[in-house]
């Protein structure tokens, strides 16, 4: 049975999608086996068997509970597979195999669901990785928000030491790939409540690529975060923590686009926390800065790439930002979710 | 012109500055900025470092979630434990604690409460659903009041009569009053810009008249505080109070007549609590008879619990500038965002939360 006749027959998810039995199986061909089809997969094991090159794995797992499921820019499926390749990437790894569970909430329409699938399966193939293993479940209405995705992925290490921030040193350049805040402000754009007339579009890729790219002409890369929950500024007082050193960077030269920063402003939101799924944070030597800038610049995922800020021997476990007047403030943590304000 | 990057300019900024510098010279001044937009603003810009040390800033109570009475969020949570009720608040208003228990812990147990960004999508929920309760916090100054009493005149014209709202609205002028009748020591007062733009600069006449300080009205952009901070600067070193509007790009002298005329139609001032403040005559809206159906206090009979003050916390000093947050004993320690004690580190525009975030 192929997708267009399950579709045409019964359009929504029921339990008995769920159950084990014969609409498991015919989900399971139907949709997932036909979009994400390769021969680990196809196999259909309990486990998908796959072979492992004798180098350092990186292994990594992210839910995704994104709500709306669609949103400008991308959608839940989408996310998924980005979000997982980009914490591979972003650890120095190259995505190879990933698993993807489905939890769907009994009712969900199947075009909705096999438009999911298939963007999960465009990107996954864009990027290389192979979905070889996957589950789904289905709860009764009401217990889940339409769909939630987890996933795990492997990748294969490309760099010679994994990155981590103690590698950071004093003098060393921080860089980003591109616009901050896009994604975060276009799902509460999208969100129901918020009948906001905007262009902004979610900056959801995958940085696979740029990563490897990036890595390969500076082989000294010290560190490098995709600046997802929690954004740009998370992301900074993370790689702070309790090292030695001490983080500044210039709000003028962080790059934010017009229609993001005004709805940002209208919601009273600051956009240094707000989330992204496209944005890349990249920490190398100061002698290796003009590289790193021009080899991201070239790539198409990091077009608008901008030295934003450098390490300081000073104000040792902080973050500075110098303000657009010229004065400094300390970013730190987020406490509790941002809320937008009341007037 | 796209009235945000002209006025975060650093060398305006910086000029304006020396400007500042040059007029107060040594004078000690103590100003204070009634709206939490304006210490918010203030410290994500960094602006008092760019002051000189002799401008002291203090803040004010203008923050709307901040100067909510705990009895009001009690009242809200045994109307949202009642069965088919959706209580619909802007986002600030979730976490701020109650007496026992916050909105956010009675959504947690259950209960329906929703965050919404407009009035309109309140209404919206009560055309759906027509077998609940949509019941709207009404919090805020005349800057959402306007959009509070829009929603009841629609409810009223298209007769949605499953939506009410529980209203705790404040006005400024009273607050103003209220502040420069008891303290002394504030030379001037940086005057919020929003709620100016809807009533208009002249509403601050009578007060002025009876109590001659240094005013000025401000916009919210680095170069609009710093041009308002420099002209009470000069104002304050000549002796010679002014009611002046350095924010006349937006704020004029009558304000916005259809706003106001909407107001008066649905609203009447009332005396009103304000935390840490106390009841200030005339400082309240409350909704007309007329409308008295959309009124969620009169509209629902609900016991609300007994009223228990969080022990140890200033909020309401903090709320008069009296102390600031590094001051009160609770701040940073048993008090942080993430687990509010008082409602000044809750909203994003409260004192505490501003310089706890910004860390200033």
């Amino acid at each position: 049975m192929n997708e267009t006749q399950l579709s045409n027959n019964e359009s929504r998810i029921t339990m008995a999608h769920g159950g084990g039995g014969i609409q498991s199986q015919e989900l399971i061909q139907g949709i997932f086996a036909s979009h994400f089809s390769n021969p680990i997969l196809n196999a259909m094991g309990d486990a998908a068997i796959v072979e492992i090159p004798r180098t350092y794995l990186a292994y990594t797992t992210d839910s995704y509970v994104v709500k709306p499921i669609f949103f400008p820019g991308g959608d839940i499926g989408k996310l998924a597979v980005c979000g997982t390749v980009n914490d591979l990437a972003v650890s120095g790894a190259r995505a190879i195999y990933m698993t993807a569970g489905f939890i769907i909430e009994e009712g969900f329409e199947f075009k909705q669901l096999e438009s999911i699938v298939a963007s999960m399966a465009t990107v996954a193939r864009a990027c290389g990785i192979m979905i070889v293993a996957g589950d789904t479940k289905v709860v009764e209405k009401g217990n889940c928000d339409g769909i939630f995705i987890n996933t795990s992925g492997i990748g294969q290490l490309f760099v010679k030491q994994a990155m981590t921030s103690s590698r950071i040193e004093t003098g060393d350049v921080i860089i980003i790939n591109g616009s901050i805040a896009d994604h975060g402000m276009a799902i509460m754009s999208a969100r129901e409540g918020l009948s906001m007339d905007t262009s902004i579009e979610s900056d959801c890729a995958p940085l696979n690529s740029l990563a490897e790219h990036l890595s390969a002409a500076v082989p000294n890369i010290k560190f490098m975060r995709d600046a997802t929950r929690g954004g740009l500024a998370t992301v900074l007082c993370e790689a702070v923590g309790e090292n030695n050193f001490g983080i500044e960077i210039d709000e003028s030269k962080i790059p934010l686009k017009e229609g993001t920063a005004a709805a940002c402003e209208l919601l009273g939101i600051d956009p240094l926390y707000v989330a992204n799924e496209g944005k890349l944070v990249a920490v190398v030597p100061a002698d290796s800065a003009e590289v790193a800038l021009a080899t991201m610049q070239s790539h198409p995922q990091g077009k608008e790439s901008e030295i934003i800020g450098c390490v300081t021997e000073d104000n040792v476990g902080k973050v500075n930002l110098i303000t657009t007047i010229g004065s400094r403030r300390l970013i730190t943590m987020l406490s509790g979710e941002q809320l937008p304000r009341i007037c | 012109m796209k009235y945000i990057t002209e006025y975060r300019d650093r060398e305006k900024a910086n000029a304006i500055a020396n400007r500042i510098v040059a007029v107060a010279k040594d004078q000690s001044m103590t100003i204070m900025e009634v709206c939490g937009t304006h210490t918010m603003a203030l410290a994500r810009f960094g602006i008092r470092q760019i002051l000189p040390q002799n401008i002291n800033l203090i803040s004010g109570p203008g923050c709307p979630v901040c100067v909510t009475p705990n009895r009001y969020l009690d009242h809200a949570i045994a109307l949202a434990r009642q069965d088919n009720t959706i209580i619909c608040t802007f986002g600030d208003m979730i976490k701020v604690p109650g007496s026992t228990s916050s909105l956010e812990s009675e959504r947690a147990r259950g209960q329906d409460i929703r965050i919404v960004y407009s009035t309109l999508d309140a209404l919206e929920l009560a055309r759906n659903n027509i077998d609940k309760e949509i019941i709207f916090l009404g919090v805020g100054f005349e800057t959402t009041a306007p959009t509070i009493a829009a929603s009841i005149d629609i409810a009223s014209r298209q007769s949605i009569s499953n939506y009410s709202v529980l209203c705790a609205n404040k006005v400024v002028p009273p607050a103003l009053l209220a502040l420069l009748s008891g303290r002394t020591e504030i030379d001037g007062f940086i005057l919020p810009g929003h709620v100016s733009t809807i009533i208009g600069s002249e509403s601050y006449t009578p007060i002025f008249e009876k109590h001659p300080v240094a005013c000025s009205i401000a916009g919210f952009e680095p170069s609009d505080m710093l041009e308002a901070i420099y002209e009470l600067a000069v104002q304050i070193s000549s002796g010679d109070p002014k009611l002046h509007n350095s924010y006349r790009r937006v704020v004029t002298a009558n304000g916005n007549i259809k706003a106001k005329a909407l107001l008066n139609r649905i609203f009447e001032a009332s005396d009103a609590e304000w935390r840490g403040i106390g009841n200030i005559p005339e400082s309240g809206l409350s909704i007309r008879d007329e409308f008295s159906s959309y009124d969620a206090a009169k509209k629902f009979n609900v016991t609300i619990e007994e009223t228990v003050e969080p022990a140890g916390c200033r909020c309401g000093e903090i709320l008069t500038g009296n102390i600031k947050p590094a001051d009160c004993p609770l701040f940073g320690n048993n008090c942080t965002p993430s687990h509010p004690i008082g409602a000044c580190m809750v909203s994003s525009e409260g004192t505490c939360a501003a310089h706890f975030k910004y860390g200033s």
